[in-house]
């Protein structure tokens, strides 16, 4: 087995252009889930809309490139909007059952063929970010020290995703410090206390939703980006649950928790991933048991069993506070 | 907020107006075979048959809703460890080659036990730790995610039928038609759904079953052993799922995420009859189902799921408490 293969891999995605998107959606989904205390199911919804907002916008009506991230933005409100209205009113379940069906139905909808003339359908769109990378400031080549190398395009999606990381973080910490921000935890709490005190709770978790929202369609649009190209396979169910497990181990209802637990999750996650595929090539495990082709559904199944373990035993994860922790949602 | 109740089934109403201009103005017409009254009993017949199927799998769910108000995320993969386990029994090589009915009955005991099994080794140690309602539902998550890629590394992506009753010809009804198999997996799910209300409303344990999910302290209070009446739910509710997979692996086909899709029209099946009332649960999937089918008269098949969306959203906007359900003043 090849250690500094596996050491790279894992140190590459850690730190990589996946590791700032996953951050970034977590970040929104920490708006809603970890501050406001509302059962968000649905992010990769959010992160569909904006992905496709912007491809479609310049791959199918030839738009430039600045009104496509506005186009992907509006699609994100207008999303949150609809999610919201009818939900919000009602009891926590009802939100999290209306955005894991939104989230599927809304890609089951870009993939129909129907949609096709202006999704692409199945095949989806490429090649829409030429303008991001003819801004690119860095020479063609590799970069990198030690085991970790990057292209030049990586890097330079990586400047741009962890500055965002770092400027949606710093918004965020301003704004869960300001009174709004006070109101926002305070219906987590005790949504019913908050009522009392004459807040509009039903606007403040809507503002929240989308917040929260628009920062999920940021971090689609940086995953278009990166690929160059958007498919609506891409978008399902589990991305939301791999949100959900970084989110929960990095520590809901902390601005740093998206951020330590996306490094942590992706390091771990290909750590294993390239480790279990040497393992096999290796035949220290037999093939048998379990092959190449299938490593890719055993770290989602393990990536399952990490989140049930955490919510049972530490729902605060590494940075979190356990006594903000125990919702009820009642 | 009255303009709410306007604006949004305004909005969707254009949604489902826009698809029905575009595919007229692209020119692309619908195949003209029978007529379409025809279609549309074909489609109906289609739908109650979809319907009876969903609601066998969403009566558990909501009876579990009902009983500890949480919603099992992973239902849909219990549904289809009941059909893939059928299909072991029945068709796999490394199986014993059963005759379907033996493997749907085995199925189905071992959907019992499964129900069971989560019940007594996660969801009552979690509430003996107290742990929050909505950490729990992001446990059922976690859970759905093992299950199904468990199910993924053993069965494999092809979807596959069943060894028997594959291939048959229709019977005619009128200009409509439809085959004995599911003539008969649509009785038999009529049956089940009767034999559901049966035991909800005559004997013992679904008496224990209504008292617990009306008011769980008092039915404590009165003497019902209430952990016993929430393992049963599980295991009744895993043994539905398990039959209800096994009647969708039967008429449609076995896949390895066909509990997860199966999941969206559970939930709007059991909202739009009133979460957590096992009759809504019922006359919900029945719409749901008909819905679905119908929907394919004017749209393109592969939206057929979505449709089920539009009904929730619209459903939770004029009446929340679903069909069935009580209202119930929140904040």
């Amino acid at each position: 087995m090849d250690f500094s293969a596996i050491v790279s891999d894992a140190l590459r995605s850690g730190i990589g252009p996946i590791a700032a998107v996953y951050a970034l959606a977590a970040m929104g989904l920490n708006l809603h889930f970890g501050y406001t205390g509302l059962l968000n199911f649905g992010q990769v919804g959010f992160m569909l809309v904006g992905g496709y907002g912007l491809a479609i916008t310049v791959a199918t009506y030839d738009g430039p490139m600045w009104l496509g991230v506005l186009g992907g933005i509006a699609c994100a409100i207008v999303l949150a909007l609809l999610l919201g209205l009818p939900t919000l009113r009602l009891r926590a379940d009802y939100l999290a059952i209306t955005t894991i069906a939104a989230g599927e139905t809304l890609r089951l909808f870009y993939r129909s063929s129907w949609a096709e003339p202006v999704t692409g359908g199945v095949f989806g769109l490429q090649r829409f970010a030429n303008d991001f990378y003819a801004l690119n400031p860095i020479d063609p080549g590799t970069y990198g020290v030690w085991l970790v190398r990057f292209s030049s395009r990586d890097i330079w999606v990586m400047i741009v995703g962890w500055a965002l990381v770092v400027v949606v973080g710093s918004l965020l910490a301003l704004l869960i410090h300001s009174p709004w921000g006070r109101v926002i935890r305070s219906i987590r709490e005790d949504e019913v206390a908050a009522r009392s005190l004459g807040k509009n709770v039903y606007a403040y978790k809507m503002q929240s939703l989308v917040l929260g929202g628009v920062i999920g369609a940021v971090a689609g649009m940086l995953q278009a980006i990166q690929v160059q190209s958007v498919n609506p396979d891409n978008y399902d169910p589990g991305v939301t649950f791999f949100l959900y497990t970084l989110l929960v181990l990095g520590g809901a209802g902390r601005i740093l928790g998206p951020v330590v637990g996306a490094i942590l999750f992706w390091f771990v996650l290909s750590f294993l991933d390239s480790a279990l595929r040497q393992a096999i090539d290796a035949e220290y495990v037999s093939p048998d048991l379990i092959s190449t082709s299938e490593v890719g559904a055993v770290r989602f199944a393990l990536v399952g069993v990490a989140l049930i373990l955490l919510v049972a035993f530490r729902p605060q994860g590494i940075l979190g506070s356990r006594k903000e922790m125990l919702l009820s949602g009642r | 907020m009255r303009y709410q109740r306007i604006f949004v089934p305004a909005l969707a109403l254009v949604l489902v107006m826009l698809p029905a201009i575009s595919t007229r103005a692209q020119g692309e017409e619908v195949p003209r075979g029978p007529t379409f009254a025809a279609r549309a009993l074909q489609a109906l017949i289609d739908g109650v048959q979809f319907g009876v199927i969903i609601a066998i799998t969403s009566v558990g769910l909501s009876l579990i809703f009902g009983t500890i108000h949480l919603i099992n995320f992973a239902h849909g993969e219990f549904v289809t460890i009941g059909a893939t386990f059928a299909f072991f029994l029945n068709v796999s090589a490394a199986g014993p080659g059963w005759h379907l009915i033996p493997a749907a009955l085995a199925a189905v005991v071992f959907g019992a036990l499964l129900g069971g099994a989560v019940e007594r080794g996660i969801w009552r140690p979690l509430r003996a730790r107290g742990t929050g309602l909505i950490n729990m539902f992001i446990v059922t998550i976690g859970l759905s995610l093992l299950l199904r890629h468990v199910v993924l590394v053993l069965y494999g992506t092809r979807p596959a039928s069943y060894a028997q009753y594959d291939i048959q010809s229709t019977i005619g009804l009128g200009p409509a038609g439809i085959t004995p198999r599911d003539l008969t997996v649509t009785l038999l799910s009529v049956l089940v759904l009767l034999g559901i209300a049966v035991l909800l409303q005559k004997t013992r344990i679904g008496t224990a079953v209504r008292a617990v999910a009306a008011n769980r302290d008092l039915a404590e209070a009165s003497g019902i052993d209430v952990q016993r009446v929430v393992l049963f739910v599980w295991m009744l509710a895993g043994a539905l799922a398990a039959l209800g997979g096994v009647f969708f692996g039967l008429v449609e086909i076995v896949t390895w995420d066909m509990g997860f899709k199966l999941l969206l029209l559970m939930f709007a099946g059991i909202i739009l009859g009133g979460l957590g009332s096992a009759y809504g649960a019922m006359v919900g999937s029945l719409v749901i189902g008909v819905v679905a089918q119908m929907s394919t008269l004017w749209f393109p098949v592969d939206l057929q799921y979505a449709w089920a969306l539009l009904v929730l959203i619209l459903v939770l906007l004029v009446r929340p408490q679903g069909i069935l359900g009580r209202a119930e003043r929140v904040g």
